[in-house]
């Protein structure tokens, strides 16, 4: 049920997502990573939903969690608030150093990972050579941050506890990065150039929360197929 | 008491440095700065930010923090006195969220409404408008968004005073108005009469200039 107004939710962890994105998918990690219940409500984003629009209005986007009646938009906003609401299994460091070079890792990942994978899916030509060009330079960047800090006894950014921030929010390549790849056109994943970042990934795909959440490829390809369809179409049409 | 070593690499033109030193004289922190010549970067800023190789970047006992959001948040773990950022975790989302949207959505649309000319021009002035209307709206009847006092977000609000000085230098009519946008406006006179705030801003005069010198060719053109 996608109706209702944001008051109705008194007392309730709700989340509005789309199954195919990769932001939901990491605040549900953190929920999951908490052993925290949530409602979790399917957009259509065709049709989005009175309570989404209302929720943000701003962006109108997903992921949107809205705890006691109050919404908050932006993944990396909302994981920060679930850590500082629900305390047990924290996700960002205790020392105020670690946690700035975790925020550092995470706006870096954004900025030049997942910035310009989307844009490079929803770009063709020029516009999608550029943007194929920064997702490379941003993965050389990620490969060696985890050829510093990762090893056979630290298998994941969050250190010696496991999973932590940076996995959280870098999680998205390890099964929407092929899928970008097979509908873009290009290629960016170099198990040989980048040893050390597929260890993380083969690692992070088996992480007991994360590995029943990961949607089929074909399932992506096949929606994600569609969707860039449409975007450049509605860019031709300008 | 400890030896606390603070520095902060910066330029005199930048916001996103400002901000910084905002932070720290809100927390009565010294701090040395160092101007950056973005031109010739200095071996310590490349080696203290080898990923971005950009300012700000703060260096605390000799450990550096780079990105502006990022350093903000570690002044106001480390030095718990004046909080920068509120207590209820719903209130620090919100910060964050509308801290987000001035680099994200306003700097973006703000450079625009500058460089850009006619449609393009105009599309951003509204798009800009539009998006004070809903800084607006978070601010409502406070006096800061913090409350009471200077928060993380007036901090990150900063960017809106470029805006309203390169409009002065270029002689276009200003976007941020009594008018249209009073509730806001009303803010930028507070900020700006602040006794910490006014320090961190760059000398009026000179920042005309530089707007003057750089986008006046675009102007001249129209």
């Amino acid at each position: 049920m996608a109706s209702g107004s944001v008051a109705d939710q008194e007392g309730q962890v709700m989340l509005l997502g789309f199954w195919f994105s990769p932001f939901v998918k990491r605040v549900e990690w953190a929920f999951k990573f908490k052993g925290i219940e949530y409602d979790y409500v399917e957009e259509d984003l065709t049709n989005k939903s009175t309570l989404l629009l209302t929720s943000n209005p701003i962006h109108k986007k997903v992921p949107v969690l809205i705890h006691n009646g109050n919404p908050i938009a932006e993944s990396l906003v909302i994981i920060e608030y679930i850590d500082e609401t629900w305390k047990q299994n924290p996700i960002l460091p205790q020392d105020p150093y670690d946690r700035a070079m975790a925020r550092f890792w995470a706006n870096f990942i954004e900025e030049k990972v997942s910035e310009p994978a989307r844009e490079a899916l929803f770009s063709e030509g020029e516009q999608q050579e550029k943007k194929v060009k920064e997702l490379k330079e941003g993965m050389e960047v990620v490969e060696g941050e985890a050829k510093a800090k990762l090893n056979d006894k630290t298998l994941f950014f969050g250190g010696g506890h496991g999973v932590g921030y940076v996995d959280i929010v870098l999680g998205w390549t390890c099964n929407w990065m092929e899928t970008i790849e097979e509908v873009g056109g290009f290629k960016v994943l170099d198990p040989e150039s980048q040893p050390q970042f597929h260890k993380w990934m083969t690692n992070f795909r088996e992480v007991p929360f994360v590995k029943p959440t990961l949607e089929p490829k074909e399932k992506l390809v096949e929606f994600f197929r569609m969707v860039r369809k449409d975007r450049l179409g509605l860019v031709a049409n300008k | 008491m400890a030896e606390e070593e603070v520095k902060l690499f910066g330029t005199w033109g930048s916001p996103f440095s400002r901000r910084i030193e905002v932070a720290l004289k809100l927390k009565g922190v010294q701090y040395e700065y160092i101007e950056e010549d973005l031109t010739n970067k200095s071996p310590a800023l490349l080696n203290y930010n080898p990923v971005n190789k950009q300012i700000p970047v703060l260096v605390h006992n000799g450990k550096p923090v780079a990105e502006s959001f990022v350093i903000m948040e570690y002044i106001d773990e480390t030095w718990k006195h004046n909080p920068i950022l509120p207590a209820d975790p719903y209130e620090r989302a919100m910060a964050r969220f509308w801290a987000k949207y001035i680099d994200e959505k306003f700097w973006p649309a703000a450079k625009k409404t500058v460089v850009a000319k006619g449609e393009e021009q105009k599309g951003a002035i509204d798009e800009i408008q539009q998006q004070m209307k809903n800084l607006e709206g978070e601010l409502k009847e406070k006096k800061f968004f913090g409350g009471e006092s200077l928060g993380f977000l007036d901090i990150a609000a900063n960017i809106i005073i470029w805006l309203v000085v390169a409009q002065e230098a270029l002689g276009m009519d200003q976007i941020l108005n009594e008018e249209k946008l009073p509730v806001l406006h009303g803010w930028l006179h507070r900020l700006l009469d602040d006794a910490v705030f006014k320090e961190c801003v760059p000398p009026k005069e000179r920042h005309l200039d530089f707007f003057k010198v750089k986008f006046g060719s675009s102007i001249a053109s129209k």
